[in-house]
């Protein structure tokens, strides 16, 4: 029992334990213990500041920890990096750069080409695929300052898709992109879970969270409260994760309202 | 006027070594310029260039030699040290990057100063020569290789092109990514950091063995102006480093001679080689930023008058379908001018247009419609009732407010559009003036 018990653990996609994060000694997670099970569309919500974003980046090892672990399919982010992709904020980019949809879209090959290896017919073919998949396909040649908000977005998750991951952490995907693309990125979520994976998203409108997402964790520099769905979005965790906030309290009584009215 | 100056003449023994000495140090700071530029790092390409003068002056009074390859190693490391402080100055002080270089670099600089001042008698490093270098100087200070005897600005230069060309062909992809996307390259395993500080040391050596040539200062231009121009040209990284780097060239080329030349003109004799070159690259990017083909001023303004001249040729052919719709009789250039508030000159460069492409004939100062023109301007018509259809229903204006709006949409209305307004209404036989809407004409016959 111990043991089967402790293999599953260690398959967890993600599983953090004890991790603290300061800047300038100021706490921003602060004993962060999650686990999160294979297969899971997980909504990550908090209020602005609640240490979302750097929560995804501490995952990949991207800011030192101060103390705690992390451990992706039971071992370090640097011996599992293929089986993670990641989708930063689309704003945390210069769209001016001199490049094209396709150019973008190949750069999430470049981790495993190394330094010698060559871009080949078969990368250029997968990524056609992949901005099929996302419905960019006529776009490829297309410089990237030309894009809308949605079509970057989009482009972003299609350099993703291109990645064999098993693990996809994404840092708000939906945030102002267009409706059609919101359902498009749901879309391509929820067929990413059917293929067996697990996907983290960081997400700020709590109207949408039940109807998105199977899995929830709520953030504020704590892990407020963590689990499925049905049996975590609910008032009192809300509330604890939102704090005073009164507009967004609020706006919690509505998601509350809209979801029980049914 | 000074009658006294010889002919100018061009002499391949220094002006070549010279021009060549300058292609080599173009060539080599545009390259990593690009990026510089990319990462919105321009300044820091002035800055360790600055920043590298106490490097060198450390490597000369450990030393005592002006050996070169000391000088380029004290550079480098300051040149990280540079990049390093900045960063650290930006975090710790809380204080954005452009005040961090401010602070860093000017504080470098002066270091590199009070230790060269301090030992002027027994060296022999001039810090006029390091900021404004002598490129003119460049044939005297020969090294002989074999039979050769080759400057020694051009052999350094020659070098770090070398560097710099292998450095960007081997980390082409690293650099473009951690360029672009800095957290995506962490989180494949490219470190961004690493990039970021094999930049910042192959511009600090750049910087060294430019100073000779082009001078501390100068060389500046050079890793920033061309690559300015290059992004306003090109959509792709790899033709924008082409493109710099040819640009690099050609302003020091046009620097050279515009040096010699140009001040004759005036009969003054020729000015600094490196100054020449500078202003040529300056005088590169406002004619990039007046006449890029996307971008440029003049094609914006090129394109708002080539969209003037095409609404003004579709009005006129409106107006004269109208005419005819009436029944009155062929428009005159007076009619016309009248109607249309255009000036009676204009109308003969539309006279002409409108002539060529056979859209109006015009006999005995009447103008006519050709059938061609018809046609084209039955569809603008139909779209400008259609929309007056939909401004009333839908919108609910009132007749007189409903032909400024339409008049300037027809000229956006393709079939697709009109398709759809056609499908809205109910009836769309006439336009709430009661005039008849014209049928949508068959493309295929």
């Amino acid at each position: 029992m111990i043991n089967s018990d402790n293999s599953q653990l260690h398959s967890l996609p993600l599983s953090m334990r004890e991790v603290t994060i300061a800047y300038h000694r100021k706490p921003v997670l602060w004993e962060v213990n999650l686990d999160i099970p294979t297969g899971k569309l997980v909504g990550l919500v908090g209020p602005n500041g609640a240490g979302k974003s750097t929560m995804l980046k501490a995952i990949m090892g991207l800011i030192p920890l101060l103390s705690g672990t992390v451990r992706i399919f039971g071992k370090p982010y640097a011996e599992v990096r293929d089986r993670v992709a990641y989708v930063p904020q689309r704003e945390s980019v210069d769209w001016d750069f001199p490049a094209s949809v396709l150019d973008v879209v190949l750069m999430g090959f470049y981790g495993r080409i190394g330094w010698f290896g060559r871009i080949t017919r078969q990368h250029q073919q997968q990524a056609m695929e992949a901005l099929d998949r996302v419905g960019m396909a006529e776009f490829a040649q297309r410089q990237i300052s030309q894009l809308s908000g949605g079509q970057q977005q989009r482009t972003f998750l299609a350099r993703a898709l291109i990645q064999p991951a098993d693990l996809f952490l994404l840092d708000e995907p939906f945030a102002a992109v267009d409706a059609s693309t919101e359902q498009a990125l749901v879309h391509i979520m929820r067929s990413l879970q059917q293929a067996g994976k697990t996907i983290i998203v960081v997400h700020h409108d709590l109207h949408t969270v039940p109807d998105y997402f199977d899995y929830l964790v709520l953030l504020n520099m704590r892990v407020v409260a963590a689990g499925p769905m049905e049996t975590t979005f609910h008032r009192e965790n809300l509330q604890k994760t939102y704090g005073g906030k009164l507009t967004i309290l609020e706006q919690v009584s509505e998601a509350i309202r809209n979801r029980e009215a049914p | 006027m000074n009658e006294s100056l010889p002919p100018f003449q061009f002499y391949w023994e220094l002006d070549g070594w010279i021009i060549l000495a300058g292609i080599l140090c173009a060539a080599s700071a545009s390259l990593l310029g690009s990026f510089l530029v990319l990462r919105r790092m321009s300044m820091l390409g002035d800055a360790i260039s600055h920043a590298v003068l106490p490097g060198l002056a450390a490597a000369f009074l450990l030393t005592g030699s002006r050996q070169s390859s000391l000088m380029f190693i004290g550079a480098i490391v300051v040149g990280v040290l540079t990049s390093w402080l900045t960063q650290w100055t930006k975090q710790i002080g809380k204080v954005d990057e452009g005040a961090a270089i401010g602070v860093v670099f000017t504080g470098l600089f002066a270091l590199g100063l009070v230790m060269i001042v301090r030992s002027a008698d027994t060296v022999d490093l001039d810090p006029g020569c390091v900021l404004y270098g002598s490129i003119e100087l460049t044939p005297l200070d020969r090294y002989r290789i074999g039979s050769w005897e080759i400057p020694r600005a051009v052999l350094t230069m020659a070098f770090v092109l070398v560097v710099n060309v292998v450095f960007v062909v081997t980390c082409y992809r690293q650099l473009k990514i951690t360029s672009f996307d800095p957290a995506l390259a962490d989180s494949l395993g490219i470190s961004s950091k690493v990039m970021h500080y094999l930049l910042a040391a192959l511009v600090a050596m750049t910087a060294v063995a430019s100073f000779e040539s082009v001078g501390n200062i100068l060389v500046v231009a050079m890793l920033i102006v061309p690559p300015a121009a290059a992004a306003l040209l090109t959509e792709r990284l790899s033709r924008m480093l082409v493109v710099s780097v040819v640009l690099g060239i050609v302003a020091t080329i046009a620097g050279h001679f515009g040096a010699i030349t140009v001040p004759r003109l005036w009969g003054y004799s020729s000015v600094s080689t490196a100054g020449g070159m500078t202003i040529a690259a300056g005088a590169l990017l406002i004619l990039t930023i007046l006449f890029a083909p996307k971008t440029g001023l003049l094609s914006s303004v090129g394109k708002k008058w080539l969209w003037g001249v095409r609404v003004t040729g579709e009005d006129i052919l409106a107006l004269l379908y109208r005419q005819e719709e009436r029944g009155e009789a062929g428009a005159t250039a007076e009619s016309l001018s009248k109607q249309l508030l255009l000036p009676r000159r204009n109308l003969w460069f539309y006279r002409w247009l409108l002539g060529i492409r056979n859209y109006v004939r015009v006999e005995k100062s009447d103008w006519k419609l050709t059938e061609k023109g018809r046609m084209a301007a039955q569809d603008l018509v139909r779209s400008h009732r259609l929309w007056e259809n939909y401004f009333a229903s839908e919108v609910g204006l009132t007749n007189e407010q409903l032909h400024p709006p339409a008049e300037r949409l027809e000229h956006f209305t393709g079939s697709q559009i009109r398709k759809q307004l056609f499908e809205h209404g109910p009836s769309q036989e006439v336009d709430p003036h009661g005039k008849p809407i014209p049928p949508e004409r068959d493309k295929s016959s």
